[in-house]
C-alpha cells in the first residue's frame, strides 16, 4: 500500500442527503417531544422525560467514551489508530453540547418532578412528614439536588475541558508539527484516565442508578461505563465505515476495521460479565431490597430484558467470532448497528421502570421520534466538527505506523 | 547424489532475505522453510502458508470445558446431592454459568499449549531440533530442500546474489544443542 497518494488536506463536506436527514431526524425529534407534552398526561410527560433523559444520557455518553477513546490511545502510545483520530475527536468537539443537553434535560425532569421522583419530592427528608422514607433520608447527604447538579455539571465540565483540550493540542499539531502537543496530549491523558475512571460510576450513579433511588448496585458504574464504552466504539466504527464508502479515508484498510471488530466483540463480551456479575449476585443472595430491580424488569419488560442480551451478547459474539466478519466491512457495519441499538435497549430497561410507573411503559412515535431526534442531533453535530477540519491528523507522530497498519 | 539434505542461505538483513525469496521464487525453486529471529510482516502470504487451525481446536476444547463443567456441576447438584440454597430449584442455571465459564477458559488454554508443544515437537525434556542456530539470534534464514532442487550451483549463486552472507549446505536435517 503505497502512502504517496494520500491527500493530507482531504476535508469532509457535509452537505446533500445526509445534512437533510440528519435535519428531518431533529424536526421529528422535535415533534415527537411536542407530541408527548402537549397531547398527553402525567403518565405521558415522565414517558417523554424518561426517555429524553436516555437519549440525552447516550448522547452524551458516546461522546464522552470518544474523549475517553483518545486518551486511551495516547497513554498506549497506540500507532494504529493515528489516522483515524479525527472521528473520535469530532465527537469530543460535540461533548460540550451534549453535556449542555444533558443537565437541561436532567434539571428540567428534577423541577418538574418527572424525573428522580424517587429521592426528589416533598417530606422524603422530614421525619414529621406522612411521606418521610428512612432510606431515602439517609442517603439525602449525598443525593439532594445542588449536589446532584453540583456533580453533574462538574463531572461533565471536566469531561468537556479536556475534550477540548484533545481537540486543540491535535489541531495545534497539525500547524506545527512536532512532538510538543503529542507530549501534551500524553501528559494529560494520563490525568483525564484517572479522573475518567473514578468519576464515571458517579455519574452512573447519579444519572441513571438514582431513577431508582432505594434500590443499588456496586456494579452498576462498570456496567454503564462498558455500555458507553462499546457503542462508542461502534458509532467510530460506523462513521468511519460510511464515510469510507463514501470516498473518504481510502488510507483505512482492513486491519484498522479489524481492530475495530477486536474492540467491539472484547468489550461486548466484558459488557455482559460486567452485567451478569450484577445479576448473578442479586439472583443467588436473593434480598428483596435488591431484587426488586430484577423483579420489575421480569414483570414488565421480559422482552426487552432478553432482547438487551440477544443483541449485546449473543449478536457480537457470534458475528464477530471470525476474523474475515471483522475484516469485512459491511459486516461490521451491520453487528455495530445492532450494538448501537442494542445499547439503546440496554438504557431503555435500565431507565423505564425507574421514571415510568409500572405497565405503563411503551414503544411508539414518542421512543422512535426522540432515538431519531437524537440521532439527527449526533450526526448533524459531530459532522459538523468532522467537516472543519482535515480527516488526517498529518503531523501524528505515529502516523506512518497507522498507514502501514497490519494485522 | 551428494549428502547434501538442506541449502541454507543466512541473510544478516530481513529485507535483503525477503528480496531473495522473491528471486528464489522466480526461479521456480520451492522454499522449504524460512527462520527468522522475530515474525515479519507479509511473510505468510509470500511464503503461502497456510492459517493456522488453532482456533478450531481452541473451539473445540473450550466446548468440551463447557460441557465438562455442566456435567459435572449437574451431576453434584441435581442427581447426586441436592441442597435446598434459599429455596431455590436445584437446576438453577445461573449459578452454573460461572463455572461452566471457567472451565472453558481453563481447557481452551491448556488445550492451546497442548496442542502448539505435540504441533512443534516442543515438550518439557526435549532438546530444541533447529536447521541454524543464528536463526534464533541474528540471522534469517532461507532452508531449500536440496533433494527437490537439483541445480545447487544456481540456488548457492542466486542467495548470493540476494545478499546472504553465507549459504550452508545441511548433510542432517537438524542440528540440536549436543
Amino acid at each position: 500500500m503505497g502512502t504517496h497518494n494520500i491527500n493530507f488536506s482531504e476535508q469532509f463536506e457535509f452537505t446533500g442527503k445526509v445534512k437533510t436527514l440528519s435535519i428531518v431526524g431533529i424536526v421529528l425529534g422535535v415533534a415527537a417531544i411536542a407530541y408527548g407534552f402537549l397531547a398527553g398526561d402525567k403518565v405521558m410527560h415522565e414517558r417523554t422525560f424518561a426517555n429524553l433523559l436516555l437519549m440525552g444520557y447516550y448522547f452524551a455518553c458516546v461522546c464522552m467514551s470518544g474523549t475517553f477513546f483518545l486518551a486511551v490511545q495516547y497513554v498506549a502510545q497506540a500507532g494504529w489508530s493515528a489516522s483515524i483520530l479525527r472521528v473520535p475527536q469530532a465527537m469530543a468537539k460535540t461533548l460540550p453540547i451534549a453535556a449542555v443537553i444533558l443537565v437541561v434535560i436532567i434539571s428540567a425532569g428534577l423541577y418538574t418532578h418527572n424525573l428522580y421522583h424517587h429521592w426528589h419530592a416533598d417530606g422524603l427528608t422530614d421525619k414529621n412528614s406522612p411521606n418521610y422514607d428512612a432510606i431515602i433520608a439517609g442517603k439525602s447527604v449525598f443525593l439532594n439536588v445542588p449536589f446532584f447538579l453540583g456533580r453533574q455539571l462538574l463531572f461533565l465540565g471536566i469531561y468537556s475541558i479536556f475534550s477540548i483540550m484533545f481537540v486543540k493540542f491535535s489541531y495545534n499539531e497539525d500547524l506545527a508539527g512536532g512532538l510538543n502537543s503529542y507530549r501534551k496530549s500524553f501528559k494529560n491523558a494520563c490525568i483525564f484516565l484517572v479522573i475518567y475512571g473514578f468519576t464515571t460510576p458517579i455519574f452512573a450513579f447519579d444519572t441513571v442508578m438514582s431513577l431508582e433511588a432505594h434500590w443499588f448496585s456496586t456494579m452498576f458504574g462498570w456496567y454503564n461505563f462498558a455500555a458507553m464504552w462499546v457503542s462508542c466504539l461502534a458509532t467510530i466504527a460506523i462513521i468511519i465505515i460510511l464515510l469510507r464508502r463514501a470516498g473518504y479515508m481510502q488510507w483505512v484498510n482492513n486491519s484498522h476495521l479489524h481492530n475495530l471488530g477486536q474492540f467491539i466483540f472484547g468489550f461486548s463480551i466484558f459488557w455482559t460479565y460486567v452485567w451478569f456479575a450484577q445479576f448473578l449476585l442479586i439472583y443467588y443472595a436473593n434480598m428483596p431490597e435488591e431484587t426488586v430491580y430484577f423483579y420489575k424488569r421480569f414483570e414488565y419488560y421480559k422482552f426487552w430484558f432478553f432482547l438487551n442480551l440477544a443483541m449485546n451478547f449473543l449478536a457480537p459474539v457470534l458475528l464477530l467470532m471470525d476474523r474475515d466478519n471483522k475484516r469485512t466491512d459491511i459486516r461490521l457495519l451491520f453487528v455495530a448497528v445492532v450494538v448501537l441499538l442494542g445499547h439503546w435497549v440496554d438504557y431503555y430497561q435500565m431507565i423505564m421502570p425507574g421514571a415510568v410507573e409500572d405497565g405503563h411503559n411503551g414503544f411508539g412515535i414518542i421512543e422512535i421520534g426522540i432515538a431519531a431526534g437524537f440521532v439527527g442531533l449526533f450526526t448533524f453535530t459531530v459532522l459538523t466538527a468532522l467537516s472543519k477540519k482535515p480527516l488526517i491528523a498529518k503531523n501524528h507522530p505515529l502516523l506512518q505506523e497507522s498507514l502501514h497498519h497490519q494485522l | 547424489m551428494s549428502d547434501i539434505k538442506y541449502i541454507l542461505g543466512s541473510f544478516g538483513d530481513p529485507d535483503e532475505m525477503m528480496h531473495g525469496i522473491d528471486k528464489l521464487q522466480e526461479n521456480n525453486i520451492t522454499i522449504y522453510d524460512v527462520y527468522t529471529p522475530m515474525p515479519i510482516h507479509g511473510i505468510e502470504a509470500k511464503l503461502g502458508v497456510k492459517r493456522s487451525r488453532i482456533d478450531i481446536a481452541a473451539f473445540c476444547f473450550g466446548i468440551t470445558g463447557t460441557c465438562a463443567a455442566f456435567a459435572l456441576i449437574y451431576f453434584c447438584a441435581v442427581i447426586d446431592w441436592k441442597v435446598n440454597i434459599g429455596g431455590k430449584p436445584s437446576f438453577a442455571l445461573p449459578d452454573f454459568i460461572p463455572i461452566m465459564f471457567e472451565l472453558t477458559v481453563l481447557f481452551c488454554a491448556f488445550g492451546m499449549v497442548l496442542t502448539y508443544y505435540a504441533s512443534t515437537h516442543l515438550f518439557p525434556g526435549r532438546a530444541p531440533r533447529v536447521m541454524d542456530l543464528r536463526a534464533t539470534d541474528d540471522r534469517f534464514v532461507i532452508a531449500i530442500d536440496a533433494h527437490e532442487n537439483a541445480a545447487h550451483t544456481v540456488i548457492d549463486d542466486l542467495l548470493k546474489d540476494a545478499g546472504a552472507l553465507e549459504v550452508k549446505y545441511n548433510e542432517r536435517k537438524y542440528i540440536s544443542y549436543e
